[in-house]
């Protein structure tokens, strides 16, 4: 609960510090940032020397699924923390296309309080925004967010109903929770299994083509703009999303939004081989969308990169490419992907902590993000250096649907610090 | 790399051969009566056609010719990955109670022989089968015996013997080879 | 010669010598068919297993009849009747179907990349007899044979190939084929039948049947499918027919020894009129033909030892 922190290079965005700094940390949460400090007179304070290595704010994944309760097959709260806090994340947001649907307060509780007991990572609920997502009636957003809920979305579907849409956004607005849109027009998605571009065309797989997404994407922006309320586009995957999402805030539209590690690492030309991890939704798009995604990050018109973290079992996945889930878990390779950015030039590593940690905290208005004195000491130590095979085995999570396996990567959360306890130590082996 | 050609036959000593296996072919079967040549591809054929020529010649009578080709019925096809390329089989007249002569180049281990018998029967049902053979080398592997030799060669197992024929080798010849890559 | 390769998933990743070896070693087969006796003993004591997940009587006899006539033991199984019925994935059905110790299975399902999961993980040598809107590689072989034996050669024809272009197998495998094989594609059909960018597969799209069969060698007409027209691909037969189908009125646009080709079956009066189907130009019979020796080259030259 007590420690003092030496010789790390300390990357704060919200302070706009990058430079190596001792930090002091006290109950669990920041007293002071500084040169040479000394530990103070607090009983059982532990000092580390981190020279060469990196200290940011906990990493902050805005969109997870833990798939309990109902799935627990293919991940429950614990084995998602456990996979969090490999990836260096304190504090995570899961979504609510569980099975019953996080639609009603005591599922919200039931989440809570399987959190509460692992307490391994933070973890804040997302409420659904329609009962069962059907996208028909709303749910109890007050109740839901007395409940502990920070936000809603029925991610997974769309809310196709523009009506219900408009009225959602009113509705949320008015209670401050934030709501997360799937963007996806189902008319024109309707049995694509990839994107919908010269590969779909050569695999004859049935495409979705990028205006699926980027229709709904205008509607959720003129629907925020005309309630004068905000919105959060999940899972930005197409270039004519990023221009939307642009042009919007350029507007003054309070729109954030967020991307997933592979929609700027691989395309869908890497769905050659039939292999069913490269199957998701949204699809990878082509290059075209990748680099659009890329100059998002880079020039702010996407905030957050989240993984949107979906395991699926072996018995969902070993099957024919049409038929298998969609989805890939992403916690354990978010920042080493996101490092790839930085190595690129596309990001600093500033710029990038930003969209992994800060950003989501602000959107989703939950602590973290920050070093402040007074913050919770929600930590990642990460070692830029660290050289790592993506490996089955070693895999935290319970599924181990992800299309890097065997990738060579750089740059590791090496330990991993909630409230001033280590949830995650790969440093002292 | 092979040395020590021995040329054991040349162009007249085969062609007096053939002469002499057309009128025995003829003297055997007593007439021309039913009678058809089927030439093995490949060796056999040119073999089929002279002995044709020749029948005609003697007796004013083309008898009827046709070509086999035996690989798919060989012994050994699928026991390697290596398949040999597959000729064209051009049996145009029924075999039924027919009096077959098949007609091969060198007779060696008996193998083509038997594979020969087994396409032929598949074919039809002749009344018989006689098998003629410009040589017989021996190191038969089976119980098969030529009725028609043009020349006995006994040879050892390292020698390759070799039957070219003008029309598909531009010489007329049959050649010793010593293998010296056993 | 050899074939080296396990299995035979498309033509795309075939060379051209390879396409050269499987239509000559085809040739070689016609023969037999027109015996009296028409067997051979080549794969005598092989299995051969037909996995059908598709309904089809046309390709299932043909690869039956294949594998009868090389001497095999061919068996077939229809998803409807197995145990596919009762749930069981396609990796159990591969798994149970090697613990039998086939020598090649033969697949056709409506998944694409169906045989490649199969061929991954089965040691056996898979044949794809069509998966999806893929591929169709036997169907190409045939057709790429029966104008190469009207023709005399592939170089330098010209083809079109009309129809439903977005969802057919057969398209693909013939266009990867006849390229590689040095001739020229058209592909023609309702805007709404043709897939995105099939331009960069390197053939001419028309949106018109008349302009597509312009002085044309080759013309493929393509079967419709009834149920596309509940997916608003197109509105009606009647139009599809008025504006596709090959009859008299449009045959004499192309060249005078054009080649009428189908994969079959027709829908008469839709994609081919009756006349026209029947007529001296159909080679339609001669592709059934050659299906059958395209087969047994295939699973001539996959079975066997290793060298």
């Amino acid at each position: 609960m007590n420690w003092l922190i030496k010789g790390a290079r300390i990357v704060d965005p919200s302070q706009h510090i990058d430079g190596q700094m001792d930090i002091l940390i006290e109950e669990g949460k920041i007293f002071k940032l500084g040169q040479n400090l000394s530990p103070s007179r607090k009983k059982g304070m532990d000092s580390i020397e981190l020279a060469g290595l990196v200290v940011t704010p906990g990493l902050i994944d805005m969109h997870t699924h833990l798939r309990e309760p109902g799935f627990e097959y293919k991940e429950t709260i614990q084995t998602g923390s456990e996979a969090a806090c490999a990836g260096g994340f304190t504090s995570i947001a899961c979504m609510p296309n569980t099975n019953p649907v996080n639609d009603t307060r005591s599922v919200t509780e039931f989440i809570l309080r399987k959190a509460a007991e692992t307490n391994l990572v933070n973890i804040y609920p997302i409420a659904a925004i329609t009962m069962r997502s059907e996208g028909k009636s709303l749910a109890e957003f007050w109740d839901l967010k007395e409940a502990g809920a920070i936000a809603l979305s029925d991610d997974g579907k769309p809310v196709m109903d523009s009506g219900v849409m408009r009225r959602a956004l009113e509705y949320a607005h008015s209670l401050g929770l934030p709501i997360i849109s799937h963007c996806e027009d189902t008319c024109l998605s309707s049995g694509g299994v990839m994107n919908e571009g010269f590969p779909s065309t050569e695999l004859g797989l049935p495409g979705i083509p990028g205006i699926a997404e980027d229709i709904m994407v205008a509607r959720d922006l003129l629907l925020a703009e005309y309630t004068r309320s905000s919105i959060h586009i999940a899972h930005v995957s197409s270039a004519g999303s990023v221009r939307l999402i642009r042009e919007a805030k350029n507007r003054g539209i309070k729109v954030t939004a967020e991307t997933a590690p592979h929609y700027f690492t691989l395309t869908d030309d890497d769905l050659r081989t039939y292999n069913v991890n490269t199957k998701v939704y949204p699809p990878l798009r082509g290059k075209a969308d990748v680099e659009a995604i890329k100059e998002g990050l880079r020039d702010g018109a996407i905030d957050a990169i989240a993984s949107d973290h979906a395991p699926h079992a072996l018995t969902d996945k070993e099957v024919e490419f049409e038929y298998a889930a969609s989805g890939m878990i992403g916690l354990e390779t978010s920042l080493a992907l996101g490092l790839r950015l930085v190595s690129a030039g596309v990001l600093t590593l500033s710029q990038l902590i930003g969209k992994m940690s800060t950003h989501p905290s602000g959107i989703l208005g939950i602590p973290g993000g920050s070093l402040r004195p007074g913050a919770p000491a929600d930590l990642t130590i990460i070692d830029l250096q660290r050289s790592w095979t993506v490996d089955r085995e070693a895999i935290r999570s319970l599924s181990k649907n992800t299309p890097f396996l065997g990738w060579d990567l750089t740059g590791k959360a090496v330990l991993t610090m909630k409230g001033g306890v280590v949830t995650f130590d790969e440093l002292h082996n | 790399m092979k040395n020590k050609n021995r040329v054991v036959m040349d162009a007249e000593a085969i062609d007096r051969s053939l002469t002499r296996v057309a009128y025995e072919i003829l003297e055997k079967n007593k007439g021309l009566d039913d009678l058809v040549l089927i030439g093995i591809r490949t060796g056999g054929i040119c073999l089929a056609n002279r002995l044709q020529k020749k029948i005609a010649a003697m007796e004013g009578i083309k008898v009827p010719l046709g070509i086999l080709d035996v690989t798919l019925y060989r012994d050994d096809l699928l026991r390697t990955n290596k398949k040999p390329r597959i000729g064209k089989t051009d049996i145009t007249f029924s075999l039924d109670n027919r009096k077959v002569v098949l007609v091969d180049d060198v007779l060696f281990t008996g193998r083509t022989i038997r594979a020969a018998m087994d396409a032929l029967i598949d074919f039809g049902r002749p009344r018989l089968i006689q098998l003629a053979v410009l040589i017989d080398r021996g190191h038969r592997e089976l119980p098969i015996r030529a009725d028609f030799v043009g020349k006995n060669l006994p040879s050892s197992l390292w020698e390759d013997v070799s039957v070219n024929l003008t029309e598909k080798d531009g010489v007329d010849e049959v050649v010793i080879e010593m293998d010296s890559e056993e | 010669m050899i074939l080296e390769r396990k299995d035979i998933l498309g033509i795309k990743e075939l060379s051209r010598d390879e396409i050269l070896l499987i239509l000559d070693t085809a040739d070689s087969f016609i023969e037999i068919s027109t015996r009296e006796i028409k067997k051979v003993p080549t794969l005598r004591g092989k299995t051969i297993i037909n996995l059908f997940y598709e309904a089809s009587t046309r390709t299932r006899t043909s690869f039956e009849i294949a594998g009868k006539r090389l001497s095999a033991d061919t068996i077939n199984i229809s998803a409807s009747t197995s145990s596919v019925v009762k749930g069981e994935t396609l990796l159990d059905t591969a798994r149970n179907l090697e613990a039998m110790n086939p020598d090649v299975i033969v697949i056709r399902h409506s998944a694409a990349g169906a045989p490649h999961m199969l061929a991954g993980m089965v040691k056996q040598s898979i044949i794809n007899a069509g998966d999806g809107a893929h591929e169709h590689p036997t169907q190409a072989l045939l057709d790429m044979m029966t104008i190469r034996a009207k023709k005399g050669h592939l170089e330098n024809l010209n083809i079109a190939i009309v129809g439903d272009i977005a969802h057919s197998r057969v398209a693909r495998s013939n266009i990867y084929g006849l390229k590689k094989m040095g001739a020229q594609v058209t592909v023609a059909g309702p805007a709404t039948m043709i897939p995105r960018d099939i331009e960069q597969m390197g053939v001419t799209v028309h949106s018109s049947l008349n302009e597509a069969i312009k002085e044309v060698d080759v013309i493929m007409m393509l079967r419709i499918q009834l149920e596309r027209q509940h997916q608003n691909i197109f509105p009606s037969l009647r139009e599809y027919a008025q504006r596709f189908c090959l009859s008299k009125k449009n045959i004499s646009l192309a060249k005078k020894d054009v080649l009428v080709m189908h994969p079959g079956p027709i829908n008469r009066g839709v994609e081919i009129s009756p006349d026209i189907a029947d007529g001296p130009y159909s080679v339609i019979l001669d592709q059934v033909t050659n299906g059958v020796a395209v087969r047994m080259a295939l699973l001539y030259l996959l079975t066997g030892g290793k060298a």
